[in-house]
This record gives structure tokens, sequence and C-alpha cells, in this order.
């Protein structure tokens, strides 16, 4: 099945939440992929019909999502909020899922949904008393449990200890496999790159990059770079750094000078080899934009 | 009506602090019927007053803030409503499974004791308890409907229940006549007026006013509250 995103915007007063995004999700993993207040969760409220679009439409196979409650036969939610009945046992809180899916036999797929997940050992216990990540695995299970075409996790990997967040990787890159359309936010990179054949990358409400991990990656790596070095002689440095074509400025500053690079690569070869020739000793190179919101900021100004 | 909502609801408005609340105010009423019998002063006046003024004046509209935004506030505060929103369940029908949980919370907890209350006090004579218990079950349903939808429209639905409960039923019904034909408590009184016999119990609005009213209210905030259901929005935090 496929989630189809037609120009669609969403704002709160003055305020644009979602800008103009044009996009399709189809079968396999995909990671929707942006800072925190990018707009994310909101595109995933407006794709699980839970938020109307302010202009643009959001269709699953052609059929509006928004007020219509029979999406949910073929669509799996993970909200990122907790969400969960603490004074249920995970198993309670399932076995209601399928039952709320009015599912013919509604034990044995709550105990398969659980298995999927392996909360099989403590789905006696009241969900008040699960860890974070065990409360995640049970709403994965609950979101899992009618066999859904489509599956939509809004920052799945928030809070799970580092074992945890590998067993649900594989869980989601297996279901993907599987073909069933997975879509999942994430801030992470990393994240996205291990679990996503697609990513989307949402900038400031904007549909900023789209394309498997190699091309993020490389549109994230070729785009300019800002060092910082400390040297023994940093005019000494300078002057040579700047006969080439790959340093695109520098700033000279008391505790030492920051570098633009244009190539990222070519740079990186430079800057030692300069140095040895020069005679310099560098004391400090560290990338100084190596943040996350930098590069996407780089890819919001490349797009627009 | 869906039996796994309704379940849920039960477990969530029975398994909390709440049953607490439920409990206080019957528990008084039928306290202060045990003691004004214990010191002789059980009769009719007596009882119409403490019906007209606690049973149904006060721990009716309180109990039916409690039951009525009870039934679905909590969930709509912590998020956890999405468990059956998000599920291939027609929205009014989840609305009206709320409602009528609520209405077997305040027919428990409010017209029962009613009925007990006031048989303590003049038993069944001129059919005061019937009557009152009547009142308070029908009045009980409007107010069910009308605080179900409070919760589901805004997040201080206690606040602005707590208000309309004191304020307008009350105060302004008891000061301003024309307000109690628009008071749902007095359209309660107006059954059990209608059912008991009693001298002592005189209703403000006629019944021919009280019934249609109580009908229009309950029906029209039961269908709102399904409609805003339906565009119930996940605004998020960013």
């Amino acid at each position: 099945m496929r989630i189809e995103l037609s120009q669609v915007s969403r704002w709160y007063g003055n305020v644009v939440a979602v800008n103009d995004v044009t996009m399709t999700i189809g079968p396999g993993v995909t990671g929707l992929l942006g800072p925190n207040g990018a707009g994310k969760s909101t595109l995933l409220h407006m794709m699980s019909g839970f938020l109307a679009p302010s202009g643009g439409t959001v269709t699953l196979d052609g059929t509006p999502v928004w007020k219509n409650h029979q999406i949910y036969r073929n669509i799996g939610l993970v909200p990122e909020r907790e969400g969960v009945y603490g004074f249920l046992t995970g198993w309670q809180f399932v076995l209601s899922a399928a039952r709320l899916h009015g599912l013919p036999d509604p034990e044995e797929a709550a105990r398969k949904a659980l298995a999927t997940v392996e909360m099989e050992e403590p789905k006696d216990r009241r969900v008040e008393t699960y860890s974070k990540g065990m409360r995640q695995r049970v709403k994965v299970a609950a979101a899992l449990v009618h066999d859904p075409a489509v599956l939509l996790l809004d920052e799945p990997f928030n809070g799970m200890d580092p074992r945890q967040r590998l067993h649900l990787m594989d869980l989601v890159r297996n279901m993907g496999a599987s073909g069933k359309t997975i879509l999942f936010s994430s801030h992470i990179l990393e994240e996205v790159e291990r679990v996503a054949q697609q990513i989307e990358v949402l900038v400031s409400g904007r549909h900023a990059a789209s394309g498997n991990f190699r091309e993020i990656r490389r549109l994230m790596t070729d785009r300019p770079h800002l060092f910082m070095i400390r040297s023994s002689d940093d005019r000494r440095l300078a002057a040579a750094l700047v006969r080439d074509d790959s340093t695109g400025g520098i700033t000279l500053r008391a505790d030492g000078m920051e570098v633009q690079a244009t190539e990222f690569r070519r740079f990186a070869r430079l800057l030692p080899r300069v140095a040895k020739a020069e005679g310099v000793r560098l004391h400090e190179v560290s990338p100084a934009d190596e943040d996350l919101e930098s590069v996407f900021s780089y890819l919001i100004n490349r797009s627009s | 009506m869906n039996t796994v909502v309704a379940g849920i609801t039960y477990r969530a408005l029975l398994g909390r602090r709440r049953i607490v609340l439920l409990l206080l105010l019957p528990v008084a009423l039928i306290g202060l019927a045990v003691l004004l019998r214990a010191f002789g002063a059980a009769d009719q006046a007596t009882a119409v007053e403490l019906m007209k003024s606690f049973a149904i004046g006060t721990m009716l509209p309180l109990l039916g803030l409690i039951a009525g935004t009870g039934v679905i506030a909590p969930e709509i505060d912590d998020g956890t409503i999405i468990h059956l929103l998000s599920k291939p369940i027609s929205r009014p029908v989840i609305a009206q499974t709320k409602f009528l949980v609520a209405v077997t919370m305040l027919a428990v907890f409010a017209a029962l004791p009613t009925y007990v209350a006031a048989f303590i006090l003049v038993g069944n004579e001129d059919d005061i308890a019937v009557g009152f218990a009547t009142g308070s079950l029908v009045a009980g349903i409007a107010y069910a409907a009308v605080f179900l939808l409070l919760g589901v429209v805004t997040r201080h639905a206690v606040t602005i229940g707590i208000i309309y409960a004191l304020v307008w039923e009350s105060l302004v019904g008891n000061l301003i006549a024309g307000a109690r034909r628009f008071s749902i408590q007095s359209w309660g009184q107006s059954i059990a007026d209608q059912i008991s016999a009693s001298p002592f119990l005189e209703a403000d609005v006629a019944l021919g006013f009280a019934v249609p009213a109580l009908l229009v209210v309950t029906v029209a905030a039961v269908f709102w509250a399904g409609q805003r259901l339906r565009v119930f929005s996940l605004t998020g935090d960013e």
C-alpha cells in the first residue's frame, strides 16, 4: 500500500509547521529524518488521520485518510507519547487492540504480536511496571496485532537502551523486507541509515531532500565544511592553505583560525600535507559545524 | 456500544482514586439520612428538602461531572485515547459507549443512594423515594451527556464543569426564577414531582418543558461529542 502526500501543508495560526510537502511512501522502510521541531510529528499525524491538512491531500491507496476510521484496518500506529493504559497488563493491552479490530481469533493474534516483539515473558505484568523500552515494544505489538500493511512509528527508538534499539531495528527491517510499508521518524541520521532504504529529510516543515542513505550521506559530506584550526603558526599556514582551490576562505582569530573548506575530501588531504611542507605544527583541528542542525540548514538553503 | 471500550473505561474509572470521589457524596447522603432518622427528624418536609438541595442539587451535578468527564477527559489528557481512536470503530460509537458507562455510574452512585436515603427517611410514603430516584436518574443521564461533551471539547472540563454546576445550577438558579427553566436539576425535580404525591414537593418547571428539554440536551450533547471525536486532532509538542 502507498501513502501519498500531495502539496500538504499545515499551519497553526501564523506558524507554518509543514510547508507544501509532496511525497509517496511505498513498501519497504522509509525514514523521516529531521531535527526536532521540523514538523515530523505533524506530518505523521496527518498520515495517520489524526490531523487535517490545512492544504493538500493525504491518501492511502487513493482513499483520503482524514475522518475515515476504516483506514485503521490497514494502518498500525505507534505514537510518540506513552499512550498505554498503565493499569492493564501487556497481554490485556494487546488483546484489547485485537478485540477492537474485531479479529476472528484475538487471543492468537495477541500471542503472535507479543512474540514478535519478544514480550511474552513480562506480558502478565501491569504496563506501569514496564521500562520505557518494554512499553515501546508493547505499543508496537498492539500496532501490529492486525497485521497491517502500513506501519507508522513516531520516534520509535527514543529512550530505548542500545540492545532494545537493535532488536526493534531488526524487527522494522524484517517487516520492511516482507513488503510492508513502514515509515518511522527520527532526528538521528545514524539510526535512519541503519534501518531505512529510503530517507526523506524534513527541515523547517519543508521536504529538503529525498533518496537512499548513500545519496543523503553524500549530500551531507559534500557540503562546505567549517574547521577550527590552531597551530604553531596560524598566519603562515593560512597563507599556504589559501593557495589551494579547496579552501574557500580563512578568518584569523586570536585563538586560532576558521577555515571554510569547499571540498571536504580534498581539504582533508591538503591540510596535513601543507602543514608538513611549511613546518607548522597542528595543535587542533575540529569541525565547527558538524552538528546535524547545520547539516540540515545547509540542505534547506540548497533546496530553496 | 463497544464492549472493549466499555471495559477499559470502567477499569480506568473504578481503578483510580476517582472511585473515592464517587463514593464520598452518596455515603454522606445516606449518613445524613441515618442521622436525621436517629434524631427523629425524619418527616416528609425534611426528606424533600434533603433530596432537593443535597441529592439532586449538589451530589448529582458533582457526580455527573466526575463520571461524565471521567470517562474520557483523562484519556485525552494522557494520550491513551489514541489506542481507541486508531481502530476501525466509528468515533460516535466510542462517544456513545463512554456516555453509557457514565450513565451506569450515575445510576449506581447517584440514583440508587438517592432512593436509599429517601427510603430511610420516609419509606415509600407518597412515592418520594421512587420519584427522586427516577428524577435523579433522568437528570443524571443529561448530566452525563453534557459533561462528556465538555470533556471532549475542552481540556478545562472540570473547572468549567464546577463553575456550571455550582454557579449556574445553584446560585443563578436560586436567584433568578427564569434561569431555573434551563437547569438540568430543575428538570429532574419536575420528574420527581410528577411521580411523587408529596404536598411538600413542587417543581418550578412544567413537565411539558422538562421532558423535551432533557431529551434534546442529551441527544444533542452525545451527538456533538461523537462529531468532535471524529475530528480529534493531535497537535503535538511542535
